[in-house]
């Protein structure tokens, strides 16, 4: 996904000359080709988070197109303020490609683990946030990108993350795709978490719960009708997410729920705890750890439509 | 070469009519809207008036013509002297001023683009002008423009990093089309800069960051047009003037004091000193 995120920027940029490629200090090597072919719309700046994403949003009001690459958490904490104010509140099309969204730095600690990237992203206006599934959907939604124009959080990946998505879904910014024809349940994902859900799903059949699945591979803007239109036809709804259950998906999905009074089922969410992470080892580890592994959601959703207020009971009526 | 120690001795020329009659504006906007940065906009008179006298290449009437000169008022918060020139260039009415800070207004407390005809970049936020200035200049000379670009610091904003992580990526990309613009008033908000975090050597500090260095007296519009107009100091570096100002210039109970920082409230004594002093109401 992350290879493939950064070859379709020079993709983009054969054939759009605002397109620039902006990095921090990334890996050497990292896009040689189009620094070969583009070395004036190719710029390695150096660790000045705060800077690169100022001198972004000075390219783009002239035109420009700068897709700017580094790690996630230092593209949001470090230089939240530029993100903000820079970029959203100059409406500019800046893209943050940001590497390693959730669980994917897991070996090196609480520093690189992006889990409230979502969350404080989304809460900025203007800005938009998207999680690609795989490297497939990444390449289809970055054909998008050059026309989009407002700012884009784009939450990468490991890389060599299974392949969920087809090609016959398509890609649209803001347009939820189902992967799963909802029974009972709706289970609402984004990111890399598809492809684990999709797993947890073959479980549940197995033991008789039928779940759909959809992926809002844009949390920000949320595809409420999507949303709305699944949800009216299931008991329940489990969103799923690699994110801190504060500000992320979940709550995105809830908040849609409350606010268009829709809110009159029970809603799960699995999601990461409000804890700093010292453990380390793998993402694929640190995922069974808090339960979101394909076995870790289907359990949680079992004992979720166990419960006799869950499923079972008529829906809470939502009071306005 | 001036430096603040033989300003100290020596004083700028006394202010002119034009430079008293832009105070006049930013006094007036501020007793009209009740608030306002009063200290932080009488330094940056002169600088602001020279820049858009003689230097800028600008068209008030076309605001966003595509090879004008761009001039970021990084420190945001001195917005009333860029206000102030600006509708006195024609770029919306004078009239506008009475609104500061209004509710409908569109010129608030700190400025914004794409809302004000003549603002480059919403800034308030302190240590972001320099890094928008490199990226629209890296973008001009990308498709051959000549335009300029002159980015207008405050001395405590000088407290940010951002501003020194800036200040090396211009001297990298070699950037003589940008002109960094420093208002050296001494003071910050709490007291003077050299109490809260000393800047000196400051010539030296952007000396060594790769700039071509050159200062002037703030408020002596022949001396800031000399400096300005000569830019870039040498080929193939960004320039910064360091212009050693007086804070509440040119209004006598404000120089260099720090409690009109944020001053918003004059009593009617102050008003009529003000006024009298600056020859306007």
């Amino acid at each position: 996904m992350r290879k493939t995120s950064l070859d379709m920027v020079h993709a983009l940029a054969k054939r759009d000359p605002r397109v620039v490629y902006i990095g921090s200090d990334p890996g050497s090597g990292t896009l040689d080709s189009m620094k070969k072919e583009f070395p004036q719309r190719f710029f390695i700046e150096g660790i000045s988070e705060a800077h690169v994403v100022g001198m972004s949003a000075g390219m783009a009001m002239e035109g420009l197109i700068p897709y700017v690459n580094t790690i996630a958490t230092f593209l949001t904490r470090r230089c939240y303020e530029q993100v903000a104010v820079d970029l959203c509140l100059h409406d500019l099309p800046v893209r943050l490609i940001a590497n390693g969204g959730g669980l994917v730095y897991a070996p090196l600690g609480p520093t690189h683990l992006a889990v409230e990237d979502i969350a404080i992203m989304r809460a900025l206006p203007n800005m938009t946030v998207v999680c690609p599934t795989d490297a497939d959907e990444m390449r289809r939604f970055m054909e998008q990108t050059t026309e989009w124009p407002h700012p884009i959080y784009i939450r990468l990946g490991k890389g060599g993350d299974p392949i969920t998505s087809r090609a016959e879904e398509g890609f649209e910014i803001g347009k939820a795709i189902l992967k799963r024809e909802p029974g009972r349940l709706l289970i609402a994902t984004t990111g890399i978490m598809v492809h684990h859900v999709l797993g947890a799903t073959k479980l549940l059949a197995a033991a008789g719960i039928h779940c759909g699945v959809v992926h809002f591979h844009t949390v920000k803007p949320l595809d409420e009708e999507a949303l709305l239109d699944l949800a009216s036809r299931v008991d329940a709804v489990v969103t799923v997410e690699e994110h801190t259950l504060i500000g992320g998906l979940g709550s995105a999905v809830v908040d849609c729920l409350s606010d268009r009074l829709a809110l009159g089922k029970p809603v799960l969410r699995l999601g990461l705890p409000d804890r700093f992470t010292h453990n380390y080892g793998s993402q694929e580890g640190l995922l069974k750890h808090y339960g979101l592994s394909a076995e870790g959601i289907a359990a949680a959703v079992s004992r979720f439509v166990a419960r006799p207020s869950a499923v079972q009971q008529p829906p809470s009526l939502v009071r306005v | 070469m001036t430096s603040a120690g033989i300003l100290a001795e020596t004083g700028s020329p006394p202010l002119d009519a034009r430079s008293k009659a832009l105070r006049s504006t930013v006094v007036e906007a501020i007793v009209a809207a009740g608030r306002g940065h009063l200290g932080p906009a009488m330094s940056l008179i002169e600088i602001m008036r020279t820049l858009y006298d003689h230097v800028l290449r600008v068209r008030p009437e076309e605001p966003l013509w595509p090879e004008r000169d761009r001039c970021i008022l990084s420190k945001g918060h001195g917005c009333l002297a860029l206000y102030a020139i600006l509708a006195d260039k024609g770029f919306f009415p004078l009239e506008t001023l009475a609104t500061f800070c209004g509710h409908d207004s569109i010129l608030g407390g700190h400025p914004e683009f794409g809302i004000v005809p003549g603002v480059e970049a919403s800034t308030g936020a302190l240590g972001h002008g320099l890094s928008i200035g490199i990226g629209r200049a890296l973008a001009l000379r990308m498709r051959g423009s000549k335009a300029r670009i002159f980015v207008v610091l405050g001395d405590g904003e000088l407290n940010e990093g951002s501003v020194w992580e800036a200040a090396m990526a211009a001297s990298k990309h070699k950037l003589d089309s940008l002109t960094a613009v420093v208002d050296y008033n001494k003071f910050q908000s709490y007291g003077p800069t050299s109490e809260v975090l000393e800047l000196e050597p400051l010539a030296d500090k952007w000396r060594s960051f790769g700039f071509a260095v050159s200062e002037a007296d703030g408020h002596d519009v022949s001396d800031l047009r000399r400096a300005l107009e000569k830019v870039p100091y040498r080929a193939g570096r960004p320039s910064v003037l360091i212009c050693h100002t007086v804070k509440g210039k040119g209004v006598p109970d404000a120089e260099s004091n720090a409690d009109w920082h944020h001053k918003n409230k004059l009593t009617a004594n102050e008003l009529t000193t003000i006024r009298s002093v600056l020859g306007g109401g």
